[in-house]
Parts: C-alpha cells; sequence; structure tokens
C-alpha cells in the first residue's frame, strides 16, 4: 500500500481519469522523470527547461537556514564545501565500507552504519537512502507541477545488475520521497521498451548500458509484444566515474603531483570529466588546472592515450557481456541489434569495442541519457491502468545474480539460479547437523560462487521451537519468493512433526514500514493535522481505486458469480462507498479489507477464466478492454 | 491465507499449458502458450488491481513460470514426467554408470582441465559445443525411452548421465569465464 501520496486536502480525483504516473531514472550522475502525455513519453525539465537533474546534493551548514540544494545549485557549489556535497550516492546505496573503490580519494566523512555505510554532513548523519530521497523528491515535486494533480504512482529504474541490498535501498528510497512505487525497472529493460515500441524491433537484441557507475548488459527476445529478458550480467561497480578517475590518476602522476587536498582532488575529477567528454568529439583535450596548492596542471590528453589508460575498464565491460551471451545459449551472431545507453557509450573506444565485439555498428538512434527514463514512463503508464488500444505489450524480467543458503562447512547451496524468470518461488530442504537440536541458524546469500565468505550475506535469521530429533530427521523447508520488483522474501518451516516454526524474514538491510513512517513524519515540518488529513485522503484515494477496479470486475465478469456472493460483493461496495467520505480512516481500511476478502474468489474465478480463454486461443483484447 | 480455487493446484504442468503428457514437445507451441498465459497472470496486468487480484496474478505469474521452467528444460522435463509417473531415477543412491560413458566423461573433464590451465579459450568453446551434441543424443534417447519403449528405468539412467554431463557443461562455463577474466 502506498505510504504517502500528496495533494491538496479536499481536492478531488474524479473517477476514470487519466491516472498520473511518472517514469524515474535515478542514475549515479544524472537524474530525470518522465510521463506518458498524449500517448508520447516526455521527460519533463525544470522551470529553465533543463530535463536532466544532477544527482548531487548539497548539505548547505545549519547556521545558513540548513538549506538542502540538489542539481544544478549542489553541483555549482561542490568544489567549495566538498565534504557536504553528495555526488555519485547511488554507488553507496546497499553497500559497506569495503564495497566502496576508490574511498580513500572521496571528500566524505563515511562511517560504517546498519546495512550501508553513512555519510556525516553538517546536517547530521545522513544514509544513502536519504540522500537518493533528496533527488527523488525534487522529481516528484517536478512532476507534480508538470502534471497538475496527484501522482498515483511511478516506476523508478534500477541497474539490472543491482543485488537485493540495492534494490530494497532504491525502493525505501522512493518510499521516503513519498513516492507510490509501482514497480523497480531494471534500466536496460527500460531502454528495450523505449527501443522496441519506437522501432517495432522483432528478435534478439542486447542493450549495452553503460552509465555513470553502473555497468549492465541484458539479452532480450522480442516478439509480438513480448519483452523477454534471457540473461543479463554486469559489474554494479563500473561507469563513466572510474574513466574519469583513470584520467585523474593519469593527471597526478604526469604532472607529479603531491598528495591532493578533498578540494583539489574535487577540482581535478571535474576536470577530468570535461576532458573525457571532450574527446568525444575531439582529437587532443587540453587540461589546464590551478590548484589550491599553488601547482599547476597543463597536460594535453590525446584520444590514443586515454584508450591506452582505461583499456581494461573496456574489456571489464566485455566479460559480463561474453558471460550473459552464453547464460542465454547464443553467439554474438544472433542478435540482432545492440542498443547503446547511458552517456558513457558516447566514448570512441566503447563504440568500437563494442561493434568489434558483435560484427555491427551499434543502435545510436536514442538518447542515452533520457531513454530509459522513456521507457519507466511507458511502464508507470501501463501498470497505473491507463492502457490503451495496442498497448498490450508485457515484460518478463530475470534475478541477475543467483539467490542461496548457507550450508555445513560455509558452502552455498543455490536455490534460485541466476537468471530466473521472475516472479519465481523454490523451496529447498534442510536438516539438522546434531541430536536433539531445536534451533537453526539461516543465512541467505546472493552471488555466484561456491563460498559464502564470496557471496553478499542478505540476510541472517534463526528457526527456533524445531521439536528435538535425531540428528538428520528434521525436514526444514526454506521457501525463497522473488517478486516481480526483484526483491526477496524467506520463509522457512519444520515439517515432519507437523509442528509449525514458521518465520518469515525479509533482508534485513531495508527499512521496516515503522521506520520509513518515523522518517517521514520527522522529513515534513507540518503540523500533525496535516499528517492526519494527508493519510486520511490517500486512504480515500486507495479505496476510490479499489472500488473502480471491483466495479470493472463485476461489469466484464459477473456471471462467474452466484446472487449471494454478488450480493455479498455489493453490500461490501456499499459500506465501502458509505465510510469513504467520512474522516474515519480505520472504518476505512476495514471496509477496504472486507472488500478485499468479500472479492478474493470471484478474483481466483476471473483468473481461471482468463487463463482458459488464452489457452482456447482466443484474444487478447476480449478481457482487456 | 485462505487458498482459493486456482486451476494450477489441481494441474500438472503440462495440463496447465493444455499439452499431451509426453516428451517430445513442441518447443515453439510452448513458448507461445507461455507468453499467452502469462499476458493474463503477470502482476503488471493487475498492478492497478487491488491486493486480492495482485496476491493471485503472483502466484499464477510464480507457477506459470516454474511449468514453463521444467518443461522447456529436457532434463527436468524427463526427470518431471518420471516424477509424474511414480518413477524414483534414484539420482542420489544409484551412482552406477557404464565404463564407456565414465571413461568419456573423464577424458573430456581432463581437456577441460588442460584447456583452462593452458587459458585456451577457443578449445573450451569446442568442448562447450561437443558437449552439447552428445547431450542432444542423450535426450533423443530419453524421447525413446519415455515415449516409445515407456522404459522408465533405461529413462532413469540417460537422466543420471544427463546430470553427470550438465554439471561438467557448467564446468565449462566457469572455465570460459576464469579464462577470459
Amino acid at each position: 500500500m502506498a505510504l504517502l501520496q500528496i495533494s491538496e486536502p479536499g481536492e478531488s480525483t474524479a473517477p476514470h481519469e487519466h491516472r498520473l504516473a511518472i517514469g524515474i531514472d535515478l542514475g549515479t550522475t544524472n537524474s530525470l522523470v518522465a510521463t506518458v502525455k498524449s500517448g508520447m513519453a516526455a521527460a519533463l525539465a525544470d522551470e529553465l527547461g533543463r530535463p536532466l537533474l544532477p544527482s548531487v546534493v548539497h548539505y548547505g551548514p545549519p547556521e545558513h537556514g540548513g538549506h538542502v540544494e540538489v542539481g544544478y545549485e549542489a553541483q555549482a557549489g561542490q568544489s567549495v564545501d566538498p565534504r557536504n556535497t553528495i555526488v555519485s550516492v547511488k554507488r553507496f546505496m546497499g553497500r559497506g565500507l569495503k564495497d566502496i573503490a576508490h574511498i580513500e580519494t572521496m571528500p566524505y566523512d563515511f562511517e560504517e552504519g546498519a546495512g550501508m555505510v553513512r555519510l556525516r554532513t553538517s546536517q547530521g548523519v545522513k544514509s544513502p537512502v536519504e540522500v537518493s530521497a533528496d533527488i527523488l523528491r525534487v522529481l516528484r515535486l517536478r512532476g507534480e507541477a508538470a502534471l497538475g494533480g496527484q501522482i498515483t504512482g511511478a516506476v523508478i529504474t534500477v541497474p539490472a545488475y543491482f543485488d537485493d541490498a540495492q534494490r530494497q535501498a532504491t525502493k525505501d528510497a522512493a518510499r521516503l520521497a513519498g513516492l507510490n512505487v509501482l514497480r523497480l525497472l531494471n534500466e536496460p529493460t527500460a531502454a528495450a521498451i523505449a527501443y522496441g515500441l519506437d522501432n517495432g524491433a522483432e528478435g534478439i537484441y542486447a542493450v549495452y548500458d553503460l552509465g555513470g557507475g553502473t555497468f549492465d548488459i541484458s539479452i532480450l527476445k522480442l516478439a509480438k509484444g513480448v519483452f523477454q529478458v534471457l540473461a543479463t550480467g554486469g559489474d554494479s561497480a563500473l561507469g563513466g566515474d572510474d574513466f574519469d578517475h583513470r584520467i585523474f590518476c593519469w593527471i597526478i602522476e604526469e604532472a607529479k603531483l603531491k598528495p591532493v587536498s578533498p578540494h583539489d582532488g574535487r577540482l581535478l575529477l571535474t576536470h577530468a570529466r570535461e576532458a573525457k567528454e571532450y574527446l568525444t568529439y575531439h582529437g587532443v583535450a587540453p587540461i589546464t588546472v590551478r590548484l589550491g596548492s599553488g601547482e599547476y596542471v597543463d597536460l594535453k590528453l590525446t584520444t590514443e592515450i586515454f584508450a591506452g589508460i582505461t583499456r581494461t575498464l573496456v574489456q571489464k565491460t566485455l566479460q559480463p557481456t561474453r558471460k550473459a551471451l552464453r547464460d542465454a545459449g547464443l553467439g554474438p551472431e544472433e542478435v540482432k541489434g545492440v542498443v547503446m545507453v547511458g552517456g558513457a557509450t558516447r566514448m570512441p573506444q566503447i563504440q568500437q569495442a563494442v561493434a568489434g565485439f558483435f560484427g555491427q555498428a551499434p543502435l545510436n538512434n536514442l538518447d542515452p541519457d533520457k531513454v530509459v527514463a522513456l521507457g519507466a514512463a511507458t511502464q508507470a503508464n501501463l501498470l497505473a491502468g491507463n492502457r490503451a488500444a495496442g498497448d498490450d505489450w508485457l515484460l518478463l524480467d530475470v534475478i541477475p545474480l543467483s539467490l542461496g543458503m548457507e550450508t555445513m562447512g560455509g558452502l552455498v547451496e543455490k536455490v534460485i539460479p541466476r537468471n530466473s524468470t521472475i516472479p519465481i518461488a523454490r523451496a529447498q530442504e534442510f536438516t539438522t547437523f546434531k541430536d536433539g537440536q531445536t534451533a537453526m541458524a539461516l543465512q541467505v546469500v546472493q552471488g555466484e560462487r561456491e563460498l559464502v565468505s564470496d557471496c553478499r550475506s542478505l540476510a541472517r535469521f534463526e528457526l527456533r521451537g524445531i521439536p528435538p530429533m535425531v540428528a538428520g530427521a528434521a525436514r526444514i523447508r526454506v521457501t525463497f519468493q522473488v517478486d516481480a520488483d526483484g526483491l526477496l522474501s524467506v520463509t522457512a518451516r519444520e515439517q515432519t512433526t507437523g509442528h509449525e516454526a514458521r518465520i518469515e524474514v525479509k533482508p534485513s538491510y531495508g527499512l521496516t514500514d515503522d521506520e520509513i513512517a518515523a522518517m517521514l513524519k520527522d522529513s515534513y515540518s507540518h503540523a500533525s493535522e496535516d499528517a492526519f488529513r494527508r493519510a486520511l485522503r490517500e486512504a480515500q484515494v486507495e479505496a476510490q481505486r479499489l472500488i473502480e477496479a471491483v466495479q470493472s470486475a463485476l461489469r466484464e465478469d459477473a456471471q462467474l458469480l452466484s446472487q449471494l456472493e454478488r450480493a455479498h460483493i455489493d453490500a461490501c461496495l456499499a459500506k465501502l462507498q458509505a465510510v469513504m467520505i467520512g474522516d474515519d480512516r480505520r472504518a476505512i481500511d476495514e471496509a477496504m479489507d472486507a472488500l478485499g476478502k468479500g472479492t478474493a474468489e470471484f478474483a481466483a474465478r476471473r483468473m481461471n477464466n482468463s487463463v482458459q480463454k488464452a489457452l482456447s486461443g482466443r484474444k487478447v483484447e476480449e478481457l482487456d478492454r | 491465507m485462505t487458498s482459493f480455487d486456482l486451476n494450477f493446484a489441481r494441474q500438472d504442468h503440462f495440463q496447465l499449458f493444455g499439452l499431451p503428457r509426453t516428451y517430445a514437445l513442441d518447443g515453439d507451441a510452448l513458448e507461445r502458450l507461455y507468453r499467452d498465459v502469462q499476458a493474463r497472470v503477470h502482476p503488471d496486468k493487475h498492478a492497478h488491481r487491488g491486493d486480492a487480484d495482485r496476491r493471485i496474478a503472483m502466484q499464477w505469474a510464480t507457477q506459470v513460470n516454474e511449468a514453463y521452467r521444467t518443461l522447456r528444460d529436457p532434463l527436468l522435463r524427463a526427470r518431471y514426467l518420471l516424477h509424474l509417473g511414480g518413477h524414483d531415477p534414484k539420482i542420489e543412491t544409484n551412482t552406477a554408470m557404464p565404463a564407456e560413458f565414465l571413461m568419456r566423461q573423464m577424458e573430456l573433464r581432463e581437456t577441460v582441465a588442460e584447456a583452462r590451465a593452458a587459458g585456451d579459450a577457443a578449445r573450451l568453446d569446442d568442448l562447450h559445443r561437443q558437449m552439447r551434441k552428445e547431450m542432444a543424443a542423450q535426450h533423443e534417447e530419453l524421447r525413446r525411452a519415455l515415449d516409445e519403449a515407456h522404459d522408465y528405468a533405461r529413462a532413469g539412467e540417460v537422466v543420471r548421465q544427463l546430470m553427470f554431463q550438465e554439471k561438467l557443461h557448467s564446468e565449462i562455463d566457469d572455465a570460459l569465464a576464469a579464462v577470459e577474466a
């Protein structure tokens, strides 16, 4: 359920209206928001007409009012106050201190925190989730201003190679920013949607997505409106930033600089990035910088030198590309087209490497900065229920990394292999090691290696209350369920004796609903009256949505119900309609719950019926009017 | 949670797609049916509906993915058919294999180890292809044993061998990844 949707109290949403939905590309370097207006996906620009929002957040000093600046204005101040100006926060999402590359060159004041690092800023300790939420909030407000109303929901994109911790962190950030997350969507898949729908593409396509801080490769099969991801691979810590860093190191070496201050470091990185971008269209980039230390840098970086110092980075992208193709059971020659995504794919050495590998010129006819947001907006529009005729496409995505359990000796037993189509559920049985053992420690890991120590630990939990038995007699059934967002939940249960010791866990780094609610409350300085009205308004919107869905189901399939069943549903509907105009939040929740329960069997029958129609070869359009 | 009358709970994977319960299978038809059914049950198609619909959609989509994954893969399909027929291939306990088969596997294993040590990606690629060919022959043998001869003991034997071969096949994958790194 949506945590928070903001609109002016009293503002009404007419039924059957076009639902406002947005797609957000939360990038390492830049972020974007897009929406579908009159059938066309378009990026939304700020008041100065700029669609990109640099993913930079500046926490200003409390003595000057404690402003939070996001985007260009934060970027402008980054060399003045580097410690409190957070760039590329995406690299820290769901990551501990030891996971972060080049941490010694970063100007931040890090500390280790639960599940991921924290940053000490002039406005207190911030988690990467909070910093990302500050970026998302600006985009949400931009969306609301442009669309002139309350947003039903958002699709947020994540790198396909993001693991469970990184996905959960992204979802938490979106909720913290007051967004109802319709779906987390993989970035290359979003690009494939935008490309495929625009070009009516059919066949096997590869999406090569090199962003600011992440690399993804996805192999998809496009056929008759179905986008099926066959395999995905990547490196969630490889991107354009690393190319900047290579130039940065080259400058220090060539100019024989002494260890640089945080301020000079940021200055040099900015110049490195500019040189990289300049080389896309020129053969030589001049680099001249006067440092705070008084040192002077005057260098010329040629395309050849740049290609030379970044060759290993380029090769690092081809390795997962080979692996993904092999996982899909395909050779490079079977790929019909290679869609290029992400600003970093503009670099000539990337273009050449990809062309060489696939034996064909890559497809560059989409704006690599915008295509992901446009695909996300298209998906958001569909998920919100704004389906137009001909919009009947479907997305089948996969999990990027295998999920497993620790067994004796620190080994990993894979439960769900990588590249499994989601949603997926898989159960595995484990047993006790000692006679009379009544508890069991379970560790859930993600990764491809055989040793637990080489994989990422997602959750540790204990199953207690196992009846004492001889070693090996207990049967503990552990079920993994991965939903359509690629997020995992785990259930464990002892089943020999019928005694149910059942536990359900979400991986531990995710914030609970209560924590999010508390953080949200803190972040709004409004009186509690406003918070109350907002919650009420949210329940009313939710109730209205449910009523519409049930009414539309009744129009289509009322014949599946007996008179008695129909009467019960009608009564539940009437009850909800009666209470939703009042201000009793609990009564609305209860009536919604009753209507949900009262229509569950109906929903099950509708689904059975729908599948039967598919099997008997009827047209899909009949049902999805 | 109350369980509802969902069709898939009463059906095996073949019935779910309305396909005959045989090893031989029209892969294109399976894929088409999978897409058609998934187009109706997938959570994305029900994202704007109530909780009950979304939960049922997730259960259906999960089951449809599982059925498709099982039927599409020749080894999993054979094991599933044996399971449906009540024939246990005794994967854990019966490790007996013909000497000739074992010799061949050892030979291949050695070649893989050599190629890996030498960093010879082209050789590993060749072995990968070779393995796939040998496995395809086993799939044909499974079809004969299951659909024609109804010789489930023989099918069980081939299943055990194929599991061996698939493991080696994935080891070649790992070797390739290591060599290319």
